[in-house]
């Protein structure tokens, strides 16, 4: 780390330039006079933490940064500085036993993490050096080596492909390792440089490193024989990253650019913000007060002790005398070291082992939902996963749950309608994959039915096979590579491959795929790249060849792509699909009329829809584009803008030739599921970038909107309708909602709104804040809010406007694609589905669940089940806490204040860690108040938990009155009966010590007999653990009691327990109190009680006749009735 | 910076259970796994309760009475010999208290018994506002000095001081809790209806408990001349004798004096009492303490008046509960009525509002 900052000042600050240059090979070039070779940091990957030397220090400073174990810390020092009453063994040994058995676990991780480092470190890899290849250390590479890797090797660091075995000059390349995308990338070299790499010489100027996977801008200087230097620009094609994996090639030899802790994977390693729960934030509200209590009782005490000892003869009486050494200690320092005292005597009352115990439960907890086999998928072979396990609870206070449309509420498993030429709409569909049966109706078309003109029909299907970056998948020669990415889909181990289609696709998208499809189903085959040719096979079974010029990318703002490609007869073409708001206004409007209709007809039918368009591009207009792109792409700074520029310019005037229509499936339960989490009183926000049309109807097939909702419309169509400005329309539209919601109950709501319509909302500058907050209030009222036409930005501005408001509500966002991330990681729970989109908001989120379904569990099986034991938890600590210490607070009463303990050390210090600790953590394991299917089928039990019911103030109010009644009870109850000590038949008196192992006793088994009470599920574990630990009570007390221990000064506890039960009274007044404490307990449940036997019995009736109704049917029918007429505009 | 960022596990960032190992891998349907383990789930009820209700009510208020009975039936009597007040015998030995005079200072309290106590009899001393609990002085003491430790005979512990060493002679037994021995001289006489004063005999075995006697209190060395045994060490700063003259009986002497041991078991509350002497039931045909006059003889050594103690002693006859407390007696009887009070309410409610609820156990 340190060598690093070092880098940071000496090597690169004098440098701050905005890119760096690499003289590949270490070889100088002509163009620079004096070659200085730049210095770098070198390609060691530090992952690990410690070192042997610093692993003590280290890891022990950043034990104590946290706020428990600080404090924990302070009381151990202040018991060993100032005389306490208890000694340092009692805090000091727990603390000591936390942070060891932290620090043994951090430094086990860290040595695994050293061990991977070092097979990275270590690895062997060729490196060209004066036209030899030498084997090195993979961080023995610097910057400029040109390195060879071979197929199925790892990128040792980030390398500028310069030559590859291939013969088109590409690559493979799978980044599985980086986001999780699995299918093959091509990559590009760069060209001019393939022959003589040992005589290449060559400059690479590049940007300076940064974590973007997708970025890249360079330029590449190659010098030839004292000619001009020829410039090539360099991409995010031209670059592979460290950590991904080369795949179909046999070699390649690339020049490394960025290396070790500068390349593009350890940039992107940012440790994940660390979300905190709803619970633990209580925690510390608890804390707080519990601190305040610690700290009042402590200055009472001090008080007390020096009123007490201001009356004559009490505080020196001539039988206890002060040592010389505290007669002249100062009267105030007195004071604060009395003050300390009675904290650390009192200080048990936080005790280190909650934290522990909550770490513990959290941690064990979590597996549960990794075990479940309710989670498990067989298509994917794949359970849940928890990435992180500090958010269980949360899952059970979920208030509004975000979610994307594509690939989570619906399959993303694309299927080709439907398209439309001309004006001409064609339909092909295969009965088998209906599920409605609303379209068989028609009957399956499988010929193309001549509807419009020849030539517009094949123009089309040629704009489909030519307009994408499918790759054909080559099932020859690559043996590893069979049945790994078909279709675009990236199953881990697929078994995907379908039977029907002998070609796979390999495509970023699925929408892709099912266009190619598609069109090979209505005739047109694309057969795949030959250098730089695409080559589609047309109804006549004759081969085309189309020379393709430039692929102008797909991006989430422009919505469209192109390509521009040459056919044989030399005609320059350009293809481009899109969106249709981004498409109709770049063509002619009457071909607009006529094609709109479709399109919205088939959005409305919940179909992704896009519209192809094309454009014949005369030699001139080709050459300014040309230029145009090829600068832009040497551009070093800004290229993305200038991009764009040049795409936009040249991707106008085109003409439309038609739409398609493809079918994205609902997931599986996806109705029940949504529905089961409204009626947990969840409120679901659908946010997507899909159209409203599709996007809506996708909410009523979900049931999100039912048929009664009223849709309360805000988006650029409603605004505009007015004829005014936006703005003042907005404010119109917006009151009038907001009144409408607020006024009639009982109606259903449901509230759309569209990306520009919010950016609108965001930023019109004066009236923002008061537009945001009508709009909050108005989705508070609305069952369902859908947000369409979002970027991926403001699914996370959306999140977090509602997360910051009034109430902070549990956010949850669930989705599977790389644009959920943003929104993943903003929300208070992120959920990733793992979905086909890439592996990228799996890795961001907190919960991975194969299918949307599982959520359900999730939430109302899991998460209902860990809030409540984590809750019980939390209170019942405090709780045990509190009646633990409130008599040794009282005894100071009658002890002249003076730190008297009441329970001997070991007994303050086993009692949280050994007596009463098991049954608490097997009950936060193990507790199902209600049980699991229960809580599934009766989605409003959910309800009883909202808000952080169980850990709100009147609760812990609850638990905190309990806890001082018992301690009460506890103290004076023996107080009273040692109103004549003499408590054996023998006459005998009994002694402090007596009288606190009576009250310890009874607490210990009040407490545990409490939590006894409050289980609701014995396992044997439970009995175990319960009976258990009153067992190991007595046992423990026998046997410390038992024996004259040596090396102690103090035999405060020899045979007092024995003595104890051989009384009596002592027994009759340990049943009393155990009782007495529990009576009002009982009284309260008993009282209680008839709710739940009430839900368990009535509810899941009603339920399974609700189901029965309900489930069956996929209500595509929801496409029937029109949707304008719930709409209010 | 760079290196502590770049982990994707964080401080207090629990691990990720379930990952990279458990992947494609189908999870064991094992009833732990699936949280399917077999349960008893318990449901309290009114129904269940009530009959709990009437049985702790049917059983605890027969207890209580017992208990009440049995306290009631113990005979305690107490007498206060501080000597506060200018009529009590003891006034002027409480005044001219002083720690050096060679002369002891006696009283005598006459007192009289209402009724003859049957059994055995059992006499404390009772001091009041004497901080035996204090932390100071509970801590004041060094137990294997006490347990017969020759090291720590000669050392005692730190916790001793300020009574730990008199002019460098270690203190046997050292610390404050020893020093200030209870060393008052109690002596009983029965008047007899003709005058005669009898002195009635005292047991002073058995008063303390019997492990703190045989195990945790042990003479040092195993040298029968305790004389030896302490030698190079000091009594006690207000003792008037050493340890080992503490009584003649060998068995009875130095460290396992039972008074001493009594005194060394601190007392849990400011007012307390303490085992003084036993006195035994002779035959079945007299009482102990027959109705009458008696006599208490106080060598009046310890001094209470500078922190405003009192000084009592109690007769007392013991039953199998111990001494005379009614507290646990009406306590049983008040939470067994209450018990049964609820038990009557609650089956009030059940039948007006619960009798659906009869369920009491939903099986698994």
């Amino acid at each position: 780390m340190l060598r690093r900052r070092l880098n940071r000042l000496f090597g690169r600050d004098e440098r701050r330039v905005d890119s760096r240059t690499i003289y590949v090979g270490h070889r100088p070039c002509p163009a620079t006079d004096a070659f200085i070779p730049p210095k770098f940091c070198d390609n060691r990957i530090v992952s690990s933490k410690y070192t042997v030397w610093n692993f003590l220090p280290k890891n022990l400073f950043e034990q104590f940064r946290r706020i428990a174990n600080f404090y924990f810390l302070i009381i151990f020092l202040v018991q060993v500085i100032v005389d306490t009453p208890t000694s340092p063994v009692t805090s000091g040994l727990p603390l000591f036993f936390v942070i060891t058995v932290t620090a043994i676990k951090q430094g086990y991780e860290d040595w695994l993490r050293h061990k991977a480092d070092n097979e990275v470190n270590k690895y062997l890899v060729t490196v060209l050096e004066d036209g030899r290849r030498a084997r090195k250390e993979s961080e023995k590479i610097k910057v400029g080596d040109v390195v060879e890797v071979v197929e199925d090797e790892t990128f040792p660091c980030d390398l500028i492909l310069l030559q590859s075995s291939r013969e088109d000059e590409t690559c493979f390349v799978t980044t599985a390792s980086l986001d999780g995308e699995s299918n093959h990338k091509t990559h590009y070299t760069v060209p001019d440089t393939e022959k003589g790499l040992e005589s290449l010489s060559a400059t690479v100027e590049c940007e300076q490193p940064q974590p973007d996977l997708y970025k890249f801008v360079g330029r590449m200087h190659i010098y030839k024989n004292d000619q001009e230097p020829a410039v090539r620009s360099l991409g995010p094609e031209n670059l592979l990253l460290k950590g991904a994996t080369l795949k179909n090639t046999q070699k390649i030899y690339g020049v490394a650019v960025y290396s070790g802790m500068e390349t593009k994977m350890a940039l992107n390693y940012q440790g994940k913000s660390q979300k905190r729960s709803v619970v633990e934030k209580s925690i510390n509200a608890f804390l707080l007060v519990y601190l305040c209590i610690l700290v009042s009782k402590a200055l009472v005490c001090t008080t007390l002790k020096y009123v007490w000892q201001s009356q004559p003869g009490q505080e020196e009486p001539w039988y206890n005398q002060k040592t010389q050494k505290e007669k002249d200690a100062n009267l105030y320092l007195n004071m604060f070291t009395d003050f300390l005292s009675f904290m650390v005597l009192f200080n048990f009352i936080i005790p280190v082992s909650m934290y522990v115990t909550v770490e513990m439960q959290k941690f064990l907890g979590s597996f549960f939902i990794s075990w479940d086999k309710d989670f498990f998928d067989p298509e994917i072979q794949e359970g849940a996963l928890v990435n992180t396990s500090d958010l269980n609870e949360e899952l059970g206070q979920v208030e509004y749950v975000f979610t994307d449309k594509t690939g989570t509420l619906t399959q993303n498993s694309m299927e080709f309608i439907e398209c439309c030429i001309d004006g001409f709409q064609y339909k092909n569909r295969d009965s088998s994959t209906e599920l409605d049966g609303f379209c068989v109706t028609d009957g399956p078309v499988s010929m193309l039915q001549q509807k419009a003109g020849r030539e517009e029909e094949e123009l089309f299907l040629r704009a489909l096979c030519l307009c994408h970056t499918v790759q054909v998948k080559e099932s020859t020669g690559q043996e590893d590579g069979v049945g790994d990415q078909v279709d675009g889909v990236l199953g881990l181990d697929g078994e995907m491959v379908h039977p029907a289609e002998l070609r796979g696709f390999i495509a970023s998208s699925p929408d892709e795929v099912a266009l190619v499809k598609g069109a090979m189903k209505y005739g047109f085959t694309f057969l795949g790249m030959e250098s730089k040719n695409m080559r589609v096979m047309n109804r006549d079974k004759d081969v085309e060849t189309y020379e393709l010029l430039h692929v102008l990318n797909f991006d989430p703002v422009r919505r469209r792509m192109s390509v521009i490609v040459r056919s044989k007869c030399g005609d320059i073409m350009l293809f481009c699909k899109g969106a249709d708001s981004s498409i109709f206004p770049r063509v002619r409007q009457e071909e607009v009329d006529r094609i709109r209709m479709h399109v919205e007809r088939n959005a409305t039918e919940g179909y992704r829809t896009l519209c192809v368009a094309y454009k014949l591009l005369s030699s001139e207009e080709y050459a300014q584009a040309d230029a145009g792109l090829r600068e832009a792409r040497l551009a070093l700074d800004d290229r993305e803008a200038k991009l764009m520029a040049v795409y936009n310019q040249v991707e106008t005037g085109m003409s439309l030739i038609g739409a398609t229509a493809v079918e994205d499936r609902l997931q599986e339960e996806a109705a029940e599921t949504m529905e089961a989490l409204q009626r947990a009183g969840m409120k679901v926000w659908v946010l997507t970038g899909d159209k409203m049309e599709t996007a809506k109807s996708t909410c009523y097939a979900c049931r999100l909107f039912q048929r009664g909702t009223e849709l309360l419309e805000l988006t650029v169509r409603t605004l505009e309708d007015g004829g005014r400005r936006r703005e003042e329309r907005l404010h119109e539209v917006l009151l009038d909602y907001h009144k409408r919601s607020w006024t009639s109950a009982k109606q259903d709501y449901g509230f759309i709104i569209d990306g520009a319509t919010l950016s609108l909302l965001f930023n019109s500058s004066p009236d923002s804040s008061h537009y945001k907050s009508l709009f909050l209030q108005i989705c508070q009222n609305c069952t369902t809010v859908l947000c369409c036409r979002m970027a991926p930005l403001q699914k996370a501005q959306i999140v977090n406007m509602v997360k910051n408001s009034k109430g902070s509500p549990i956010t949850l966002s669930i989705g599977d694609g790389a644009n959920d991330v943003s929104m993943i990681l903003e929300a208070h729970i992120g959920i990733g589905i793992k979905g086909k989109e890439g592996r990228q908001a799996v890795r961001n989120s907190d919960y991975a669940i194969p299918k949307l379904k599982h959520l359900k569990k999730l939430l109302l099986g899991h998460g209902h089940l860990y809030y409540v034991r984590i809750a019980h938890l939390v209170q019942y600590f405090f709780y045990k806490n509190l009646c633990f210490i409130l008599p040794q607070f009282l005894y100071q009463f009658f002890c002249g204040s003076s730190q008297q303990p009441l329970y001997d050390a070991a007994y303050l210090t086993m009692y949280n860690i050994c007596f009463t600790s098991m049954p608490i953590l097997a009950y936060s394991l193990l507790e199902q108040h209600i049980c699991m299917e229960v809580l599934m089928s009766n989605a409003t039990l959910y309800r009883d938990v909202a808000k952080n019911a169980m850990l709100r103030w009147s609760p812990f109010l609850y638990w905190t009155l309990l806890g001082v009644y018992q301690g009460l009870l506890f103290f004076f109850g023996v107080r009273f009966l040692f109103s004549n000590p003499a408590l054996q038949d023998n006459g005998q008196v009994f002694g402090n010590w007596s009288y606190g192992t009576i009250v310890f006793t009874v607490l210990v088994f009040t407490v545990t007999l409490k939590l006894a009470m409050d289980t609701r599920h014995w396992t044997w574990i439970n009995h175990f653990v319960i009976w258990g630990s009153l067992a190991f009570y007595m046992f423990f007390s026998f046997f410390w009691g038992g024996i004259i221990w040596p090396f102690l000064r103090q035999q405060r506890l020899y045979f007092v327990f024995a003595n104890m039960l051989r009384s009596v009274s002592a027994w009759l007044v340990i049943i009393l109190l155990v009782l007495l404490s529990l009576l009002p307990e009982i009284l309260l449940l008993v009282l209680r009680k008839p709710r739940w036997p009430h839900s368990r019995q009535k509810k899941p009736l009603v339920q399974s006749g609700e189901g029965e109704t309900q489930s069956s049917a996929r209500p595509l029918l929801m496409r029937t009735f029109s949707d304008e007429s719930n709409t209010i505009l | 910076m760079m290196a502590s960022s770049y982990n994707a596990k964080e401080d207090g960032h629990v691990t990720v259970p379930g990952g990279g190992t458990i992947q494609n891998k189908k999870p064991d349907n094992t009833a732990f796994k699936q949280q399917r383990l077999p349960a008893w789930q318990p449901i309290l009820t009114a129904g269940t309760v009530l009959p709990a209700f009437f049985v702790i009510g049917l059983i605890f208020i027969p207890i209580g009475i017992g208990l009440y009975v049995t306290s009631n039936n113990i005979k305690e009597f107490e007498i206060d010999y501080t000597g506060t007040d200018m009529s009590s015998p003891c006034f002027n030995c409480s005044q001219s208290f002083s720690w050096n005079s060679t002369r002891p200072c006696t009283c005598a309290l006459p007192f009289s018994l209402e009724q003859p106590f049957e059994s055995n009899v059992f006499m404390y001393y009772g001091l009041s506002n004497f901080y035996q609990n204090h932390r100071r002085y509970v801590k004041s003491r060094d137990d294997s000095q006490l347990n017969g430790d020759t090291t720590s005979l000669m050392n005692p512990s730190k916790e001793c001081e300020p009574y730990a060493r008199n002019e460098k002679m270690p203190i046997a037994p050292c610390g404050a809790i020893a020093n200030s021995m209870f060393n008052d001289t109690l002596d009983l006489y029965y008047i007899d209806p003709n005058g005669t004063r009898i002195q009635i005999p005292l047991m002073k075995k058995g008063i303390a408990w019997w492990t703190d006697k045989h195990v945790k209190f042990r003479n040092p060395g195993g040298n029968p001349n305790l004389t030896s045994a302490f030698q190079g060490t000091t009594k006690p700063i207000n003792w008037r004798k050493p340890v080992y003259e503490l009584d003649t009986d060998a068995e009875n002497n130095g460290f396992i004096n039972e008074d001493f041991i009594v005194w060394m078991r601190t007392a849990a509350l400011p007012t307390f009492r303490k085992l003084y002497r036993i006195i035994q039931k002779k035959n079945n045909m007299t009482p102990t303490l027959p109705r009458g006059n008696y006599t208490l003889e106080v060598t009046y050594n310890y001094p209470v008046r500078s922190f405003e103690g009192r000084k009592r002693v109690i007769l007392s006859t013991i039953s199998w509960m111990g001494g005379k407390n009614p507290f646990l007696g009406i306590a049983y009887i008040t939470v067994g009525s209450v018990c049964f009070f609820l038990g009557v309410v609650l089956l009030i409610i059940h039948h007006k509002y619960g009798s659906r609820n009869n369920t009491a156990d939903i099986p698994n």
